[in-house]
């Protein structure tokens, strides 16, 4: 991936990422965090992982996110009153971020990993028949395993949503 | 040229950001949205090593591709508990829960 394009699809995704925590109505935030997610995964194409790239836009930009948005308008949230910050939770909360982004440039000022990046070599198949096969053979029993988690998700979520819990 | 390390400082600082906003806002579906983000920002990396280490598609992809699946199932009882919960209190906001508190 140029470098042009990738510092611009990351700057793309932090900046909206940044845009779903500064934002006061959940609605924008929301909506930001989409444009974030396909900034993502135009990194994903970047890294020549296009079947990740495309699922990423179909589960998470379409899926995941409409639900959210779904049920902030179910909701009705307004946007915030401003209220007093806790002053707490931002000021713990901001040490323990920038503690932590301090950690990460600390690491990876000593990282090993500073070499580019290998060829990409095709297989001689796409990636998404690559990931098929490995599915339904290496990974046969992890996927039949989210097979049921994804049931028992169903079959809560209709629980929780019923009026009454009896 | 882009390297791995850039990769990994992109994605640590998307992990920032939502494990900013899971600290510092009070809005439970933000704070979720927060959660979202951090998962995201752990698939990249992953990808990132996958494609550093192998040439094809490798265990990373795999991973990836269960961490979203189970992430969508996440999202959908996590919002069915946040429905549940503005039933019964009419509030998205964790300061105004604090049954436990008493």
């Amino acid at each position: 991936m140029s470098p042009i394009l990738f510092w611009l699809f990351s700057a793309l995704m932090l900046g909206f990422g940044a845009a779903v925590i500064l934002n006061r109505n959940p609605v924008a935030s929301a909506l930001s965090l989409v444009v974030s997610f396909m900034g993502l995964s135009a990194l994903y194409f970047g890294l020549d992982a296009y079947f990740i790239g495309v699922i990423q836009v179909l589960v998470y930009a379409g899926a995941v996110m409409v639900l959210f948005l779904f049920i902030i308008m179910l909701l009705d949230l307004k946007t915030e009153k401003s209220r007093r910050l806790n002053a707490v939770a931002f000021i713990g909360g901001g040490a323990i971020v920038l503690a932590f982004v301090g950690i990460l440039v600390n690491v990876l000022g000593r990282s090993p990993f500073k070499q580019p990046f290998p060829a990409f070599e095709h297989a001689g198949t796409t990636e998404a028949v690559d990931i098929g096969m490995k599915l339904f053979s290496e990974y046969n029993l992890p996927f039949q395993a989210i097979g049921v988690l994804i049931l028992v998700a169903t079959i809560g979520v209709v629980v929780l949503s019923k009026r009454e819990l009896n | 040229m882009v390297t791995l390390n850039d990769y990994l400082l992109v994605s640590g600082l998307f992990f920032a950001l939502g494990f900013a906003g899971v600290l510092m806002r009070r809005n439970l579906i933000v704070m979720f949205m927060g959660l979202e983000m951090m998962l995201n920002a752990a698939n990249l990396s992953l990808v990132a090593f996958s494609r550093f280490s192998h040439s094809g598609a490798a265990a990373g992809h795999m991973l990836v591709f269960f961490i979203i699946t189970v992430a969508a199932a996440e999202v959908a009882v996590g919002l069915a508990i946040i429905v549940a919960l503005y039933r019964a209190k009419q509030t998205t906001h964790v300061e105004d829960i604090a049954k436990l508190r008493s």
